[in-house]
Order: C-alpha cells, then sequence, then structure tokens
C-alpha cells in the first residue's frame, strides 16, 4: 500500500478472558504522549466483546478511538482470522501507523498483514520517536535491537503505509489520563473467516503463579552465585521478591527458563532489580536496564554489570549475602 | 512428506564486539555459523523424515559463501540444498526476503515449511510468517514441539508466554520452531564425506523472475535510517565495601524503595 492519505496510530489490543495484555496499554499511552500535539489519533482495535469495563481501560490510558469487531469468529484469538479482518479494517481507515505489542502473538500476527498489505515492519522495538524530517509528517522512527543487543537500528518506512512495528512489552510505561473519552466505531466485517487452524487443548505454565515480568522487586542471579543459589532464593524469598537469572544459570539447568531476564528472557522494569554474580552482558542488560533502581554485586570490578548500576558492590556475593540474610532474619524475628 | 527449511547463515553475535571508541561493530575475523533456531528446524525436518518418509530441501538466501553452509547440511541428511543468490537481494529487508524464498518456494510442492524462530543478527522472527504469506498457507509460530503427524494434519505445541496450545492444522502450512524442540545432531562422517562435492543449485533472479522494483534495498519497505551502538546511560563508580557494610547499603535502598517486607 502507497503512502497516500493514512492518517492515526492504530494499536493492536490483545485481550483473553477479559484482561488486556499490559503491552497493549503501555502503547497506547506512549503513542498518546507522541502524538499529543498532533491532529492525530490513538485508535485502539480490539477483535472480540468490548464491554463497558473494557472500553473505559482502553479510554483511562489514552486512547481516542476504539474500533471493535465483535464478530464470534474473531473473539478469541486466531492468527489467520485476525489477520484478515486487521487487513479490512486497514484498508477501511487507512491508518498511518499500526503498533502491535511485541508478544507471541504480536510477532505471529504482525508480519502476516505487513506481507498482506504490502508495507515495512520493524521487529520488537524499544523505542518510538516522531519523524518529522524530510516532510515525513508525524511518521515514525522506530529503534530496535539487533546483533543480540550490541547495535541498534532506527528504523523508518518512508513510502508505505501504515508504518507497522511490534513493540517489546515492559519498555514503555503505562499511564491513565486525565479526561478519559473514547469513541467506539463498530466494524462489521464481510471477509470469510475460515482459518483451518483448530485449537485442540490451552494447557497453562506451572509454577507461574507471579510473573517475573510484572514484578516489583527482583533478585536476580547469575553464575557467579552458582554455588549459593539457595541463599540468593531465600533473600528472594523474605523480600517477596521473584527470583531472577541470567542465561547462564537457566542453560546450565539450575534456573527455571521462566526466570531468564534478557533479550530472549523476559524484559523488566521493577522497582528495584539486585544483580547477584552477574556479568552484565549485553543480553542480559538489556532486559533490565529500565529497572528503576539496579544494584549489583560482582567481585570483579571491571564487570560491565556496574555500567547500569546505581548502587555497585565489588565484592563476594557469598559473605554478602550471608550478612544481608542475617540481617533479614535478625529483623523479620519480633 | 516433503519439507522444506529455511536457513540462514549469521555472524556468532556472542564473537561481535563493539569498538568502544568509534561505537562500530568490529565484525572482522567474526565466525559465521548456521542460525541456532534454523539447525533446530532442520533437525525436526530430519527426523520427521525418519519416520514418515520424503524429502528435506533447505533454503538459503545469501552471498555465494553461505554454500558452504549448505554442504554441512548434506552432511547432515538433507536431500536438497538451494542458494538464492543475486546481487539484487542485497540489503533486502524481511518483506523482499521473505519475496525471494517464497518465489523460490512456490517451484515445488512442500507438505511442510519449517523456519526457525528467528536469526540471532536480526532478531525479527517475521520472514517465517511472511513467507507463509506469500505462500498463502497458514503458519504458526513458537511452536517447541511436534506432538504427531497423520496423513492430512500436522499437531503441534506452540509456546506463549502464559501458556501452551496443542493446536492442530492441516497440510500445507509454515511453522517457525524454537530451538529447544530439537538437539541437532552430529555431523555424520560417511557424510561428509560423500557430499563434499556435491552440487548446490543456486538461484539467480534471471530463474525467480522477480520484479527488481520489489529486491534490495529499493525494494525494501522499511529502512534503516541509522545505527549506533549501546551509549552507557549510567555511570556511578562501584565500590569495595566489607561484607557487613555492603549489607547496610543494600537494606538502606530497599528500605528507601519500600521494597523491605511489611513485617521488618
Ligand atoms: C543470542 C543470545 C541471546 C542471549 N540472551 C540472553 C538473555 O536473555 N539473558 C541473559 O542473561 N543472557 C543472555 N545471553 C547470554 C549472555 O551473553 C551472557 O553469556 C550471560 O548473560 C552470562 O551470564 P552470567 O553473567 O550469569 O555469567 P558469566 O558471564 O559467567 O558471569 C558471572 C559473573 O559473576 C561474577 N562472579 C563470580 N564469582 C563471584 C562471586 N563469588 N561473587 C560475586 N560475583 C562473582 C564474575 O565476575 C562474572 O562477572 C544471550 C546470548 C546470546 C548469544
Amino acid at each position: 500500500m502507497r503512502y497516500d492519505d493514512g492518517k492515526d496510530c492504530f494499536i493492536y489490543i490483545q485481550h483473553e478472558h477479559g484482561v488486556i495484555e499490559n503491552g497493549s496499554l503501555e502503547l497506547i499511552t506512549k503513542a498518546k504522549e507522541l502524538l499529543s500535539d498532533t491532529e492525530e489519533n490513538v485508535v485502539a482495535v480490539l477483535l472480540g466483546t468490548l464491554d463497558q469495563n473494557t472500553h473505559d481501560t482502553l479510554a483511562d490510558y489514552g486512547a481516542d478511538a476504539i474500533i471493535v469487531c465483535e464478530h464470534p469468529d474473531v473473539s478469541a484469538y486466531d492468527c489467520l482470522n485476525h489477520a484478515a479482518v486487521l487487513t479490512e479494517i486497514i484498508e477501511t481507515h487507512h491508518p498511518k501507523s499500526f503498533l502491535f505489542p511485541g508478544t507471541v502473538r504480536g510477532r505471529e500476527l504482525a508480519p502476516r498483514i505487513s506481507a498482506r498489505v504490502h508495507t515495512g515492519l520493524t521487529a520488537d522495538a524499544t523505542r518510538i520517536e516522531l519523524d518529522n524530517d524530510e516532510g515525513q509528517t508525524h511518521s515514525l522512527a522506530i529503534t530496535r535491537p539487533a546483533f543480540g543487543g550490541n547495535l541498534f537500528a532506527t528504523i523508518i518506512t518512508p513510502d508505505h503505509v501504515p508504518q507497522m512495528a511490534t513493540i517489546r512489552p515492559g519498555v514503555f510505561e503505562m499511564k491513565k489520563v486525565n479526561t478519559p473519552y473514547a469513541k467506539r466505531i463498530d466494524h462489521t466485517t464481510d471477509v470469510e473467516l475460515k482459518s483451518p487452524i483448530e485449537i485442540e487443548a490451552i494447557i497453562p505454565k506451572e509454577n507461574d503463579n507471579a510473573s517475573i515480568a510484572d514484578a516489583k522487586l527482583i533478585v536476580s542471579a547469575g553464575r557467579g552465585v552458582k554455588d549459593c543459589l539457595d541463599m540468593v532464593q531465600h533473600v528472594a524469598k523474605t523480600l517477596n521478591a521473584e527470583l531472577g537469572a541470567s542465561r547462564a544459570l537457566v542453560d546450565d539447568g539450575v534456573v527455571a527458563k521462566l526466570s531468564q531476564v534478557g533479550q530472549t528472557g523476559s524484559t523488566v522494569r521493577p522497582l528495584l532489580y539486585m544483580a547477584c554474580g552477574i556479568s552484565g552482558a549485553l543480553q542480559h542488560t538489556a532486559g533490565m536496564d529500565k529497572s528503576e533502581t539496579i544494584i549489583a554485586i560482582n567481585n570483579d570490578p571491571a564487570a560491565p554489570i556496574f555500567d547500569v548500576a546505581d548502587l555497585g558492590i565489588i565484592g563476594d556475593a557469598k559473605e554478602i549475602l550471608t550478612h544481608l540474610m542475617r540481617r533479614l532474619d535478625v529483623s523479620n524475628t519480633p | 512428506m516433503n519439507i522444506a527449511v529455511l536457513v540462514k547463515q549469521v555472524p556468532n553475535t556472542t564473537e561481535i564486539k563493539v569498538d568502544k571508541e568509534t561505537g562500530a561493530l568490529i565484525r572482522k575475523g567474526i565466525p559465521t555459523i548456521i542460525n541456532p533456531d534454523d539447525l533446530s528446524a532442520v533437525e525436526v525436518a530430519l527426523k520427521l523424515k525418519a519416520t514418515h518418509g520424503g524429502k528435506v530441501h533447505v533454503f538459503t538466501m545469501g552471498p555465494k559463501s553461505a554454500e558452504s553452509m549448505l554442504r554441512e547440511l548434506y552432511a547432515r541428511g538433507v536431500d536438497d540444498a538451494t542458494l538464492l543468490c543475486d546481487k539484487a537481494f542485497a540489503g533486502s529487508d524481511t518483506w523482499s526476503t521473505s519475496l525471494v524464498l517464497s518465489t523460490a518456494l512456490k517451484r515445488h510442492r512442500f507438505d511442510l515449511v519449517i523456519a526457525g524462530r528467528q536469526a540471532i543478527d536480526g532478531d525479527t522472527a517475521q520472514v517465517g510468517p511472511q513467507v507463509a504469506e506469500f505462500l498463502g498457507i497458514p503458519h504458526i509460530s513458537y511452536v517447541d514441539e511436534i506432538r504427531g503427524v497423520d496423513a492430512t494434519h500436522c499437531f503441534l505445541r506452540k509456546k506463549e508466554e502464559k501458556q501452551s496450545m496443542h493446536l492442530k492444522c492441516p497440510f500445507p502450512l509454515l511453522i517457525t520452531v524454537l530451538d529447544g524442540i530439537a538437539k541437532p545432531r552430529y555431523m555424520n562422517m560417511t557424510h561428509i564425506f560423500n557430499n563434499a562435492s556435491r552440487d548446490v543449485e543456486i538461484l539467480d533472479n534471471d530463474a525467480l523472475a522477480i520484479e527488481k522494483a520489489d529486491l534490495g534495498i529499493k525494494g525494501s519497505p522499511t529502512k534503516v535510517k541509522k545505527t549506533y551502538a549501546k551509549s552507557i546511560t549510567k555511570k556511578t563508580t562501584a565500590e569495595s565495601l566489607a561484607p557487613e557494610d555492603a549489607a547496610e547499603r543494600i537494606l538502606a535502598v530497599l528500605r528507601e524503595k519500600g521494597g523491605m517486607p511489611d513485617a521488618l
């Protein structure tokens, strides 16, 4: 699709059982912030049932309008049916940009649509800015890590609409706006929905009682504390924190993959991230450097983890954890 | 069952260093490898072939030097290998790359196309789904287990953040697989020996006849505006502290951040 009269930023609302994915709300907040001085709108696109609660939530985070398709065949996620209806919505409304949360579903779905409408798609981006260069009014400049986090590339889509991107969940904040109001626009679909994919079963992940991506407090372990992992776990438990880990420990099989932080694990932004015996490889820091406060314990003064730390302690993690545990346990017993 | 596997030769990103002065990537002397997820894709294909028969045909788009990677795949047991190589392809983004790959795939009939989840140099995870769209067949991403195959259908497990899904889909289809799906086999010495001089099919754009306007940097909808190496944002000097003092400092930060459990 050639660049012509595209307008507005559309955001795909991923949801399940009436719960909206945070990644989608983060995008609404971010788009609202970027477009606040323009005439363009932030439009939430939801396939499924839009009840009052959902409507209010989308408005609260800054959606100006909500396009909703309540056809029963798209109420649950199906990549092919969703691609078909979203393509139809693009062809009806000509958005200037279309953003998807960089979740498994977002990253499965968005490429299919970009191929169908012939437009550019940027994957797993971590930064979005307005690009007003060369007359590209309100187009987006979208930045993403590449080469395992060693390099960042800023991508534009100058000649095609809508400009599309998947955005890594957790990198932007979600914030409520002061005067929420979102207009509802119903979309009735004419496309034949005939996905041959059948869901046979859905198996919830075990031990996923708390997701590390939403944790406020994370105590994270690297190879440097492999022999005293129990101490790290104990500290995490005492503090009601989630246990995080570097890939080294996940690959070694001593920590569950679910706990991995970084480029190929979760992106986290807790209030406090405490890295114990983690070197701070770019692939790790890519997933945690947005944490509000970072404490790092490492016995190597040159460890790159100190480059992102607010409190960097050079020392033996085992000894420090021993003292920390003692202090925590003391204050724990009345 | 006829299976196509999409593979890519990539620089080994764990060995890439950034020049701290200039911020440029030091690529010189970085060894190339088969993209790890793709190697798992090849392994899955070979396993399916072992139980269900058929052929495994690998495709890659890349420079002439990618031929060596394809030979290595012969040594692992694949039946056919095609290299899509033309100056016109260079600089293609995922849209154009997918167009090239799908055009080559259309010259055959495959029941199943398997791609690795993503390549470690680009990490986009887009080429698989885009190829499926160009082929007009369904795709399922993030597959971590092939649960079974019958005459008409493939039974898969797809991994999502909070759940796994058991899905059933008729052939033909495309899947992208996670590297945990299969552990790549070692190369077999006789295979290596027998395949040292085996030909790799090389197709250029005379063979594929794709519109020039859809290829390379010019034909790619996305453009790279700029690239830069990671800048170091925060700078605090790390301190050497006695363990007791270190513990106190950590407790102080915990208190300040409200991170102490209520009971404390
Ligand atoms: C494509 C790709 C994706 C990746 N994705 C991720 C990812 O998502 N997440 C991730 O974490 N990694 C990822 N990695 C791996 C990453 O490059 C590093 O190899 C990994 O993070 C290293 O883990 P580590 O810091 O625990 O181990 P090491 O690098 O072995 O570091 C251990 C650290 O502990 C310190 N130490 C040792 N003993 C002590 C002690 N007694 N007290 C205090 N400190 C001590 C050492 O000084 C050292 O700094 C990825 C790599 C690739 C190639």
